[in-house]
This record gives C-alpha cells, sequence and structure tokens, in this order.
C-alpha cells in the first residue's frame, strides 16, 4: 500500500512547528504515513513526534547533520525515501530548499508550495496557487514516486492523535559534496515575538512608516500591544527598515492569521498573495484609493502617524479592562 | 569566469491580478499583459555583472563573461536582448511553448547547456513569479551535482575566484555557506543591496545603486549587436515529457471588501463587537 514520508523540520536539535502542517498534508490525503527526524542529537525531537499517528518515527541521527545543509540531507533523505509513493515536506525555507533535490535524486515529480491536496481513486490531486495566488491551479504528479512542499499557513498545525509510535534508526548516507559546501554559521535574528508564520495577529507597516525608526516607534508599540508577530511590505523591506525576514508576500512569508493590520501598506499585487486569506483585515491608510481597502474588513483613511498611536492607547484600554 | 544565468519571460508581475482563466478552467490567459523579465532573474542578471566588473570604473574583468539563457517562445528574445543591454555578453534561446515546461524540464535542459558552456557558476532568480514553483536552482544543482546556495541575499567571491561565501535569507535569520566552485546560487530581493557582491574587484568604498540597473540608450543600441543564438529545445537531446500536468485552472475567490470607518473609536468598537478580535 502506498505510504507518505514525512520530512520533519529541526533546527538547533530542537523540532520546529512547521512539521506539523507536513503532517496535517499527510492526514488529509487519506495515506498512512511515517515521519523522519534528521540531525544531530534529535532523540527528544522524534519523541514529540511520537504521538502524532506515524506507523514509525524514522531517525538519522549523525553529528554531520547537526546543520541543515541541502546536499548533506538530501542524500540521507532519499536513501530513507525508498519504498514510499510520496514525500512530503513543509514549504519554510527548508522544505523550499530541500524538496526539489530530493525530488530529482528520486526521479520524482515535484508538487510545490501547495495548498490543498483531494485524493480520488488512488489518485492525489494538488492544489497550488500561482501568479501571486490570482490563480488556483489543479495539478498532478505524473511520475511513480511525487515529492510536495505544503504551505504552512494552509495546513494547520496537527494536533497529537495519541499513541505512541516505534522509534526506528535509519542509515545516513554520506554527503558526496562534503568537501566542496561548508557550512560557516547562522547569524539568527533573535525576537521575544511570535513567529509571523505562527502569530494569530500580525500587524504589518509599508513604506509610509518612513524609517526604521517609524517602525520601531510607532508600529511596534502596535504589534506588542496585541502580542503580535511583525511584518513589512516589501517596499519596506527594499527601503531597508526590517528585515527581509519579516517580508509578508508571494516572495515573502505567506500568513493567514485571525486578524491582520496593515499600516501604510497600498496593497499591491504580491503583498495581497501573502496576506489575503487573513480572517480579519484592518487597513490604515491615508490614500482612500489604496487597493488595500478592496479586501480589508475594516478600513481606516487616517495619517498613520496619528491613528496608530491612537490604536495602541486604545487598545491598551481595552485589555486594561479585560 | 564564466557565469551562466537563466532567465524566464513572463507577464506583468505587477498587474497579475488581471489573468484570466480560458474556457473550462483549460488555461491561464495573459492576453493585455506586458511580458516581463521575471525580476528576480533580472537580479539574477545584476549580480553576475557585479561580480565580474570594477563597479567604480565599470570596466570588465578580464577573461570575465556574461551567458544568458532560456526557454521559451521565441518573443523571449526581447527579455533577453534586455540582459544584454545590462551587459551580459551572448544568450541562448532555446524554443519551444510555456505550456511545454515545467520546473523539471527546465532544470534538465539547463544541466545540458551548463555540459556544453562549462560556467564556473550558474545564477538564477529564486522564483519566478508566474508559476511560483522556486525548484530550477535547487534541481538543477542536484542534477548536475554541485553545490548550492539558495535565496541568497549576499555573495563574497575569493580573490581567487575558486570560492564563493554566500548569505542565505532563511526562516529566522541568515545561514552562511561556504561553496567550491562551480557552484549554484539562487538569488532573494537583497542581493541588489548596495554592498552585497563582493568581488575583491571593486572598491570596499564603492556603494552600488539599488536594484538593477537602468540601460543608457547607448548599451541598447550595442546589446543589437550582441549574439543571441536560437534553437529549437530538442536540439539539447533532453527527454521532453512533464513529470507534473496540470489539470484545471480557476480563479481564487474573491474577497469581499468591507467597511471604512470614521475613526479610531469606531475601529476598536467594531474589532471588539463585530469581529470580536479585541
Amino acid at each position: 500500500m502506498s505510504k507518505i514520508l514525512v520530512i520533519a523540520e529541526v533546527a538547533g536539535a530542537k523540532l520546529r512547528k512547521t512539521t506539523l502542517s507536513a503532517i496535517t498534508f499527510a492526514r488529509n490525503s487519506g495515506l498512512p504515513f511515517d515521519l523522519l527526524v534528521v540531525g544531530h542529537n534529535v532523540g527528544a525531537a522524534a519523541e514529540d513526534l511520537r504521538a502524532d499517528g506515524a506507523g514509525v518515527v524514522k531517525v538519522a541521527d549523525d553529528a554531520s547533520l547537526a546543520n541543515y545543509v541541502a546536499e548533506a540531507f538530501t542524500p540521507t533523505v532519499a536513501e530513507a525515501a525508498k519504498g514510499y509513493a510520496v514525500v512530503a515536506v513543509t514549504a519554510s525555507s527548508f522544505g523550499k530548499d530541500l524538496a526539489p533535490r530530493v525530488a530529482v535524486r528520486l526521479g520524482a515529480g515535484l508538487a510545490s508550495d501547495i495548498s490543498a491536496v483531494e485524493a480520488s481513486g488512488g489518485a492525489l490531486t494538488y492544489r497550488r496557487p500561482m501568479y501571486a495566488g490570482n490563480a488556483n491551479a489543479k495539478m498532478q504528479i505524473t511520475t511513480a514516486v511525487q515529492v510536495v512542499s505544503a504551505r504552512q499557513s494552509e495546513f494547520a498545525a496537527a494536533a497529537p492523535s495519541g499513541g505512541a509510535s516505534p522509534v526506528e534508526k535509519v542509515a545516513v548516507v554520506a554527503n558526496p559534496l562534503a568537501g566542496r559546501v561548508e557550512f560557516l554559521g547562522f547569524d539568527e535574528v533573535k525576537s521575544a515575538r511570535p513567529d509571523l508564520a505562527e502569530a494569530g495577529t500580525v500587524v504589518a507597516g509599508g513604506r509610509s512608516l518612513k524609517s526604521a525608526d517609524g517602525f520601531k516607534t510607532v508600529l511596534e508599540p502596535l504589534v506588542d500591544v496585541f502580542g503580535a508577530a511583525m511584518g513589512a511590505s516589501r517596499a519596506a523591506v527594499d527601503a531597508g527598515y526590517v528585515p527581509n525576514d519579516l517580508q509578508v508576500g508571494q516572495t515573502g512569508k505567506v500568513v493567514a492569521p485571525k486578524l491582520y493590520i496593515a499600516v501604510g501598506i497600498s496593497g499591491a499585487i504580491q503583498h495581497v498573495a501573502g496576506m489575503k486569506n487573513s480572517k480579519v483585515i484592518v487597513a490604515i491608510n491615508k490614500d482612500p484609493e489604496a487597493p488595500i481597502f478592496q479586501l480589508a474588513d475594516y478600513g481606516l483613511v487616517a495619517d498613520l502617524f496619528k491613528a496608530v498611536p491612537e490604536l495602541t492607547d486604545a487598545v491598551k484600554k481595552v485589555r486594561a479592562e479585560g | 569566469m564564466k557565469i551562466l544565468v537563466s532567465l524566464k519571460r513572463t507577464a506583468d508581475p505587477d498587474n497579475a491580478n488581471k489573468i484570466k482563466i480560458g474556457a473550462g478552467g483549460a488555461k491561464i490567459e495573459t492576453t493585455g499583459l506586458e511580458p516581463k523579465a521575471n525580476p528576480f532573474d533580472e537580479y539574477a542578471v545584476e549580480a553576475s555583472l557585479r561580480l565580474i566588473e570594477n563597479g567604480q570604473t565599470k570596466a570588465r574583468n578580464a577573461g570575465d563573461k556574461l551567458t544568458v539563457v532560456s526557454f521559451g517562445p521565441k518573443e523571449t528574445a526581447t527579455s533577453i536582448r534586455q540582459a544584454l543591454a545590462m551587459g551580459a555578453d551572448d544568450g541562448l534561446l532555446y524554443v519551444t511553448d510555456d505550456e511545454s515546461l515545467d520546473g523539471d524540464l527546465v532544470a534538465r535542459s539547463l544541466a545540458k547547456v551548463v555540459e556544453a558552456q562549462k560556467p564556473d557558476l550558474v545564477i538564477l532568480g529564486k522564483q519566478a513569479v508566474d508559476g511560483d514553483s522556486n525548484q530550477v536552482g535547487q534541481a538543477l544543482a542536484e542534477l548536475l551535482q554541485w553545490p548550492s546556495a539558495t535565496f541568497a541575499m549576499s555573495v563574497e567571491l575569493s580573490a581567487d575566484k575558486k570560492t564563493a561565501i554566500v548569505g542565505r535569507e532563511v526562516d529566522g535569520g541568515v545561514v552562511k555557506l561556504k561553496l567550491t566552485l562551480p557552484a549554484v546560487i539562487t538569488v532573494d530581493l537583497r542581493i541588489v543591496s548596495p554592498k552585497s557582491v563582493v568581488n575583491h574587484v571593486t572598491p570596499a568604498t564603492f556603494n552600488y545603486a539599488d536594484g538593477a540597473r537602468f540601460t543608457p540608450l547607448p548599451m541598447i543600441i550595442k546589446a543589437k549587436t550582441k549574439p543571441i543564438v536560437e534553437a529549437p529545445i530538442a536540439s539539447l537531446g533532453v527527454d521532453v515529457a512533464l513529470k507534473s500536468k496540470y489539470v484545471e485552472f480557476a480563479l481564487p475567490p474573491a474577497r469581499k471588501g468591507g467597511v471604512k470607518v470614521k475613526d479610531v473609536a469606531e475601529l476598536v468598537e467594531k474589532l471588539r463587537s463585530e469581529a470580536k478580535v479585541l
């Protein structure tokens, strides 16, 4: 019977929550699945996955896999994937980097960044957004083995389903390119705020904030009063106000929080692609013709430098009243 | 040093909301949308030029060369011509319909081109803004068994041009990888920041203008004399069977616009009592 192998994502030996979206993909496809954890000292991460309904939790643990490098992970993942019909991973920067290499190694077709899966007559049909989410395509993979990366915002994090999947060690395959690629380091952007892709509320700023200082002094207090993640438009990232890591859009992060507040963001197509599936959208912009108002549930035409501090105070008050 | 950039012609991404779906969901219609080079590929051209020139004097480093390759309809030559006007030396166009391509076939075709051209670096955009697949660079590297660095925001080429240190923008920060050439790099937005490319020829004090360079008229005229070699994709000897099959296209459900509120007080009231998110 055909089975899915779900690739877990670990960072610093800890399981990343992104993994739970790929598990949801596997559950939605209706096929039985196993999990594969690749890394070093990842025993605890594997342990964390035992109650998620996998047949087996496979572990490839080796010092050479301590830091993710595509060239090092690909041979081990491809070896473990032998005999599976589908290899699935969440389309985080990890999954997007790894999946195409694994697909080539397996001679498999790739369905990347999919938003839904349908099973009928033994075949899987995938839905994937194209053209910055302005079209949805239904597609199939014609090869016997298929590799899939699943969009995190479209596959809710899987809740544990109980049970205790057995843990099994699998072989580590040496990296044939070990001498030609070297991991030098990871410069982590430390933030006390929730992760953009996982936050219930996202407050995002655009170029109208005018400077890095505008983000700091005007936007951040609003972000923090909501306990939200901070996001930004590509224009604000291009202008150097905030790191690219915060970019919401077609070429940045795709988010779907309960509440999305767009501040000084006009609503360019590529930004909308990253946030239009948010449940409630609020837009604050002084241009009444800004396209963002066409999709905002609540639009406020106002000067953000006045309205945002006012909103911050008002929310603070509401929160204080409980 | 020889660099190969692959460039895709896409429908104007700034008007992607004007695409239509053909009868019965069979096809995406981009009629009326101006074809443009994929913006990330344009950045790949810019990054490549910064690697092979002295940014200050604009002199090309002796022996360095930039070739642009495309797969697509004949009209793609226009987009290649733009890259030649930016400073690329020559172009290759493997002619086929867009519908006859998928990321896997492009990667396998590119691998053949690499075998023939023998570049030291292949630089690509991290994704094409129409298909949004984000796969060709990674797949190419695996086919060639070359090291790769995706989502590059910085590249520092060593003085001996044998290695490159690449900053990759990933979830939560920046990973630095050192690659031994030949290698594949896919570029992200910030690769065109003023100091994101270092080649130890351009003075450290020099700042590039943000973004891809403008092409002055003399360069556009000069580009008309640069060679673009056209050949059918079949001439590469690749199996043109696709591994993916698109069965139907549809427009996404439209989001209903909401209301305008008159002030912050009304906004807070709506968020509380109507949306219940406060």
